[in-house]
Parts: C-alpha cells; sequence; structure tokens
C-alpha cells in the first residue's frame, strides 16, 4: 500500500511527525504535493503553538494563542453549558468592557454579548466614537483608515481583533482601544 | 405483482416499518409507488432542506408520525451561527393547514419557537408524543401550551435542549383529566417545577414508564413519585441530596426496592454519594445507565455502583472513571454494547483521565461492543489494532483525542494504522470520527474497506486532497462527511461532483476551498444546496475574489433549490 508520504523504515522514532513547525501536521517536508501558504493561522499551528513555548522565531508577531480550539474537544455546547453553572450568573448580566479610544475625553461600556460577529462589534463601534476602522486583513491589520482595534487579553497582553475566531475573542476579551494614527500601524503585522 | 389487489400490497407494506424498506419498495413500479405513499404513516427527513413541506404532505397525505433533522452535526460545537436555519414553524403550519393527523413529531437540531408549540398544540386533536433533541429557540410557555392542549399526550421527550426557563406553572398545565402520560423527560429545564403538581401527574398516569426528572425534584418528591410509580422502567432522578439518617430517606430506599421493572437509570445531577446506596438493589437488573450528568459520583463510589451492575448493555460515564475503572467495567458488564465516556473537563484544558489502556481492557472484556464514544488522552496504534481484533462488530466508532493532532506517544506515527484496523475488521462499521496525528494513508485505508461507512468525521486532518479522494471514490454508502481543519481543497471537492447527490451534506470548515471551487460546484451541480456562511463578512466585501478561501461551507442534495429562510450571512451559491 504505497503511501503519499515518506516515514522511512529506519527512522524509529520519526521524530518529523511531532516535529513543530508551520506545516500541517502529515505534510512531509519535501515539497508537499499541495502548497499550502497560510495567510492566516490554521487551528492546528494555533494548537502546536500552544504546546510548545518556544515559539518566537514563527513569522506571526501576535503572542501565542491560547490551547483552547473552537468546538474542540467536541463536547456539546449544552453538555459544557452543564458544568459551567458559575458562568450563569455573571452571564445573564452580559459581557460589558469598557472601550477607550485615542484622543476621545471619556470611555465607553459595550456589551459583548449583544453581537455576533464582528463586523457586527466592528459596525457598532464605528458608530459610537464616530470613525472608521476599515476592514480586517491578515496581513495589514486594518485596511483602509487610522484606526486599529484591539484588546487586552486574559494574559495582560494586546491583542489585534479579528485574529481569534468570535467566541475566543468573547471569552478572552477584558477591555477594548480603539488606537489612532502611527500607533495603530506599528500593532499590523508587518 | 400486479396481480394482487391494492388491499393485499397495502397489507403486505404494513410489515415494512423501516424507512429504507419503504423507500426501496416505492421505487420498483408505478402502482406500487402510489400504494405505499397512501399508506405511509411515517416519516424520516435527515435534512429539512432537502424537501418542503408542502412536497412531503402532498406525497403522504396520511402521515401521522414526523421526524426532522435541521442544523448540521457541527453545530453542536459551535461550529454553526445562531440563526443559520432550521425552523419548524413552517412545517407544522403547512401541516395544521393541510387537515394533516399528525399524531407524532421528533426533531433534531431545529429552531423551535413557542408559536409553533402553541400552534401545533391547537391543530392536531389526536397529537400524541413531542420529541426534542437538542433544540432551541422555545421557552416553557411553549410547553405550557402542550400540556393545556393535548388532550391525548403520551409523550414529551426533551433531551439536552436550551430551553429558556420561565418558571411558570408549565408542568400544572396538565389538565386533571391528562391520565395518558407514558414517557416524560424534563431533565434539561433549569427552572423550578411544582412538585405537587407533579406529583399528582404521576400518581394518575398509571402507564408512566419513563420519568426524567429535572435538577429541581429533590429527593423525597422523588420518594413520593416512586411510591405512586413502582411500575418504572426508566427512571431519572433530579438531585440526588438527603440526610442518610432521615426517615425520608428510609421511605426512599423502601419505594425503590419496590421498583424491580427499572432497567434503565440516569440524572444525579447533584449528588451526595452516601445515598448511593439506596439504588444498589436496582442495579443488579439495569441494562442502561447514564451517570455522564453525574461529576458527584466519582472514585470508589462509582466503582463501587458499577460492580452492582452485571447486566449492563449500555454505560455513559465521565473520564473521571479512569483506565481503572473502565477495567473494573470490563469485568463486571460482561453485555455491554455502548459505552460513552465523556470529559469531566468539557474545555478539555486539563487532562482526561482515560487511555489507551481503559479501551483495551474494555475491547478484551466486553467482546459484544458496537457503539463507542471515547475522548481519552492518547491512543496508540497497538491499542487500536487490538481493539479491532478483539471486538469486529463496531457499527459507531468515535474517538476523540484531546490534543486533536497527537500522534502515537510510543512510537510518535501517525495513528492510520490503528484506524484502519478498525475499518478493516469492523466489517458493519456505519460511524466512524477521527482524531489524532492522521495522513492520506488512513483515508486510503478507510476508502478500501469501509464499504457500510455513512457517516465520517475528520478533524484536523493531515495530508493532501487525495485522503478525501479516497474516501469519495471508496465508501459507497457514505452519507455525511463533515470535516474541519483539513488541508482538502478545491482538488478535493471537485474531484467526483456527481458523489454528492448520493450524499445527504458535506461540511468542511477551516479547509482549502476556494470561493471559485464553491462556484464551480453550485454551476455543475443545480440539485446541491451548496451555501458558504460568511460570518466575518469579507466574502460579502470581495464576492468576486474567487482565489478567497471559505471559512464554513455546507451543501446538500435538495429538491427544492436555494432555502427562502437562509440568513444574510449565508450565500446559496
Amino acid at each position: 500500500m504505497e503511501s503519499s508520504l515518506s516515514y522511512e523504515s529506519g527512522h524509529d522514532l520519526n521524530l518529523k511527525a511531532t516535529e513543530l513547525r508551520l506545516g500541517l501536521p502529515g505534510t512531509a517536508d519535501e515539497a508537499p504535493e499541495k502548497q499550502f501558504f497560510p495567510t492566516k493561522r490554521t487551528s492546528s499551528e494555533m494548537i502546536n503553538s500552544a504546546l510548545d513555548s518556544d515559539n518566537a522565531d514563527r513569522e506571526t508577531c501576535a503572542p501565542p494563542a491560547k490551547a483552547q480550539v473552537v468546538g474542540w474537544p467536541p463536547v456539546q455546547s449544552y453538555r459544557k453549558n452543564c458544568f459551567q453553572p458559575k458562568k450563569a450568573e455573571p452571564d445573564s448580566s452580559g459581557n460589558f468592557v469598557k472601550v477607550s479610544m485615542d484622543g476621545a475625553p471619556y470611555l465607553r461600556k459595550i456589551d459583548l454579548k449583544v453581537y455576533n460577529s464582528y463586523s457586527d462589534l466592528l459596525k457598532a463601534l464605528e458608530t459610537m466614537f464616530k470613525c472608521t476602522i476599515g476592514v480586517y486583513s491578515e496581513g495589514e491589520g486594518y485596511n483602509g483608515s487610522d484606526h486599529a482595534p484591539t484588546y487586552e487579553d486574559k494574559d495582560g497582553d494586546w491583542m489585534l481583533v479579528g485574529d481569534v475566531p468570535w467566541e475566543m475573542f468573547v471569552n478572552s476579551c477584558k477591555r477594548m482601544r480603539i488606537m489612532k494614527g502611527s500607533d495603530a500601524k506599528g500593532l499590523g503585522c508587518l | 405483482m400486479n396481480y394482487f389487489p391494492e388491499e393485499v400490497l397495502e397489507h403486505v407494506f404494513d410489515f415494512l416499518t423501516s424507512h429504507r424498506d419503504r423507500n426501496a419498495v416505492s421505487v420498483v413500479c408505478k402502482s406500487w409507488y402510489t400504494i405505499e405513499r397512501f399508506s405511509r404513516e411515517r416519516v424520516f427527513i435527515g435534512n429539512c432542506y432537502a424537501i418542503s413541506p408542502e412536497r412531503l404532505i402532498e406525497r403522504f397525505p396520511r402521515i401521522r408520525s414526523l421526524t426532522l433533522k435541521g442544523m448540521p452535526h457541527f453545530a453542536d460545537f459551535n461550529l454553526v451561527p445562531h440563526d443559520w436555519g432550521g425552523l419548524v414553524y413552517p412545517w407544522i403550519e403547512a401541516m395544521a393547514k393541510s387537515g394533516v393527523n399528525l399524531e407524532e413529531l421528533r426533531l433534531k437540531r431545529m429552531v423551535v419557537s413557542d408559536e409553533g408549540l402553541e400552534l401545533l398544540s391547537r391543530s392536531f386533536a389526536n397529537f400524541k408524543s413531542l420529541v426534542l433533541v437538542s433544540c432551541e429557540g422555545f421557552t416553557t410557555d411553549g410547553l405550557a401550551a402542550i400540556a393545556s392542549n393535548c388532550r391525548f399526550l403520551r409523550e414529551l421527550d426533551l433531551q439536552e435542549n436550551e430551553v429558556e426557563d420561565h418558571r411558570g406553572q408549565w408542568l400544572s398545565c396538565f389538565p386533571d383529566s391528562c391520565t395518558s402520560l407514558i414517557s416524560l423527560n424534563f431533565a434539561c429545564l433549569k427552572g423550578e417545577v411544582n412538585l405537587a403538581a407533579l406529583e399528582r401527574l404521576v400518581a394518575r398516569c398509571r402507564n408512566l414508564r419513563s420519568l426524567r426528572l429535572n435538577h429541581a425534584v429533590p429527593l423525597d418528591s422523588l420518594q413520593k413519585i416512586l411510591a405512586q410509580a413502582p411500575q418504572l422502567v426508566d427512571l431519572g432522578t433530579g438531585a440526588f441530596v438527603g440526610d442518610q439518617n432521615s426517615e425520608s430517606y428510609h421511605k426512599l430506599q423502601s419505594s425503590i426496592q419496590k421498583c424491580t421493572s427499572i432497567r434503565s437509570l440516569s440524572g444525579f445531577l447533584e449528588v451526595a454519594p452516601c445515598c448511593l446506596d439506596s439504588i444498589y438493589a436496582i442495579c443488579l437488573n439495569l441494562t442502561s445507565l447514564n451517570l455522564s450528568y453525574a461529576p458527584g459520583i466519582h472514585g470508589s463510589d462509582l466503582i463501587k455502583l458499577i460492580r452492582h451492575c452485571r447486566k449492563l448493555q449500555r454505560l455513559w460515564v465521565l473520564d473521571c472513571i479512569g483506565d481503572k475503572g473502565l477495567e473494573v467495567v470490563a469485568s463486571t458488564c460482561k453485555e455491554l454494547q455502548e459505552l460513552r465516556v465523556f470529559p469531566s473537563d468539557p474545555l478539555g484544558v486539563g487532562h482526561a483521565a482515560v487511555t489507551e489502556e481503559g479501551l483495551v481492557a474494555i475491547s478484551f472484556g466486553c467482546p459484544k461492543l458496537h457503539s463507542l464514544l471515547y475522548f481519552c488522552q492518547q491512543m496508540t496504534n497497538a491499542a487500536l489494532i487490538t481493539v479491532a481484533k478483539n471486538c469486529p462488530n463496531f457499527i459507531r466508532f468515535r474517538l476523540c483525542t484531546l490534543n486533536p493532532v497527537i500522534p502515537d506517544p510510543v512510537t510518535s506515527q501517525p495513528l492510520d494504522e490503528g484506524f484502519g484496523a478498525i475499518v478493516q475488521s469492523c466489517k458493519g462499521l456505519r460511524r466512524l470520527s477521527l482524531s489524532g496525528l492522521l495522513t492520506d494513508q488512513v483515508f486510503l485505508y478507510i476508502g478500501m474497506y469501509a464499504e457500510q461507512l455513512e457517516m465520517l468525521s475528520v478533524a484536523f486532518a493531515g495530508g493532501t486532497d487525495k485522503g478525501m479522494i479516497y474516501v469519495l471514490n471508496g465508501c459507497k454508502k457514505l452519507k455525511k462527511l463533515e470535516i474541519r481543519d483539513s488541508p482538502y481543497g478545491n482538488g478535493g471537492l471537485l474531484k467526483d461532483v456527481g458523489k454528492y447527490e448520493t450524499m445527504r451534506s458535506l461540511w468542511m470548515s477551516s479547509c482549502e476551498v476556494t470561493l471559485g471551487g464553491c462556484k464551480a460546484l453550485a454551476k455543475k451541480m443545480p440539485r446541491l444546496n451548496v451555501e458558504i456562511i460568511d460570518e466575518s463578512g469579507q466574502i460579502g466585501v470581495n464576492p468576486d475574489d474567487d482565489r478567497q478561501k471559505v471559512e464554513k461551507m455546507y451543501l446538500y442534495r435538495t429538491l427544492v433549490g436555494p432555502r427562502s429562510d437562509a440568513p444574510e450571512f449565508v450565500w446559496t451559491l
């Protein structure tokens, strides 16, 4: 039975299988039949980087993602909710976070639970702060404006809004800041 | 065969109860089709968007029982946005208007509204049975309507639904004249119920066989209920917490002992382990035990309980049972057919307490095992090969490693060989879920050996388009394929487009398919709905950029074209 990958019989340990690199698991390091240029960190990369602490030389600029992947392990959300009764109380009163914008005289508060997606949230922020945030782009931050929406996550790191799946963002966002001008450009992955 | 008068054929068809048999019979010839359609009373629709309510009623005017499934399976894991669809209201409305004599409605992963339940309760005088599994969108007000208006209700079975609880008196809405209940399951409701009303209801429904209570029903209510219903066959307890030394606890023990018909036990949503003594008496005859919502039962209490259950055929537990606990299961439960081991820590951040060792022990002790769902820390090829040899009767085999790309920890190899052994040995395998480090090789095996496979779930697999192609080419009976976070692109998607008309559906998320690939598929196959779920709005911004990757695609065969209730973030190409 032929295999498209060469796991040479001489290598008992086959470290290649566990080697952590940017490619998806299973792709050999001779030219893979299918070129895969990640324009977005795939979930498997996130898993690999979360499990490997010395990730500093990766191409991405954001700190390693958490070890949680959306929908994994595949446990029904009903079952998950049963095991997290503590969440019930804070959840029912909304998930309010402070939002600051550079140059604005005061902060605002928004309830993240009210929104279903990044586009909902960003539209609301644009209305609230009367600014243009533009369109998210993996490689260039936010195109078409001088502003970049950022947030502080549970670790205390400042992240660009939009990199991680929506649910993960809602669960980890503690506060937000809309950066302006040269600061905003600096945060984009260049 | 047309020598027989219609009535004779109808009588013969009466003996055909399975949907597949009836479907097969209906395509033999025109007259069989006609006879069959007028005599069909039970219809199963695996994808509510494959057909319309109007066409269903037109073909099967005598329908009495309808089973509908809505959202794709991955909706269970938050991969499908709310408001995607799957509303049942149009079905209820259409049947109500057409004067269908609906008696039974069974729904899975659908959106049910209070208005729908109200309409249901008022439109069908003989309505008897409502079964809702993993549904959402309704409140206890809708249940109140069902209780109030369905005079001949036999079954109200709510399994794992998200129900908004208005803490009202829905249970009190069953009139005093209601004595027909056979099955009542409200374990998934979060709110209080009127305990006195519940006790009276149980007392007057002498045919009650199955009763599953929610968290809010305390031990002393349970005692009163069991005293009135010793005929119960299936019991789900509510909170199982009480004072072992109290008189009510002693009463409970004697009430339970009189329930000699109980074969299925679940619940223990909250539990004081010292109270478990009371149930040992019924353990000997149990064939089904579900402790997967009972994190309070673990360690030696759990083991002790299991040791009493020698006749168990189905066991659902949490992984805190550990490999050692599974060894006890293996030595005690020789009749075991179905095992599910769920993570105690559903976020998966910690460590699962079971490994391949527990599964191997089970396979040695329980050769009749045919259904498995197993969340574990790790798995080895050697273990899977052993399991395959010991248990060749698997119909459902679902394995989930906490780290989705973990290799065999002993050899560092992918798990291709292990799963390959499973599909080769288990010739009747119909459902398979893979996890761990995987390459194209495992899919080559699946394509070669899994001849009866109907549903395959793939997550974080490695390899190339070849993997997907092996499966699509090889698995002749494939109905549902769901793939996430795997490197399959247009090459795999477009290789054999005709295949999708032989299947119910295909889900691909976080793969490599592009907008152009999906468009090409939609163009070639007009009888498929190719839906793109565009949550971020990016596709909407650049609808002509065919090179962009599609984050979530769901396609399914249908006879009725694009659905009219698609929300704005869903594009049907």
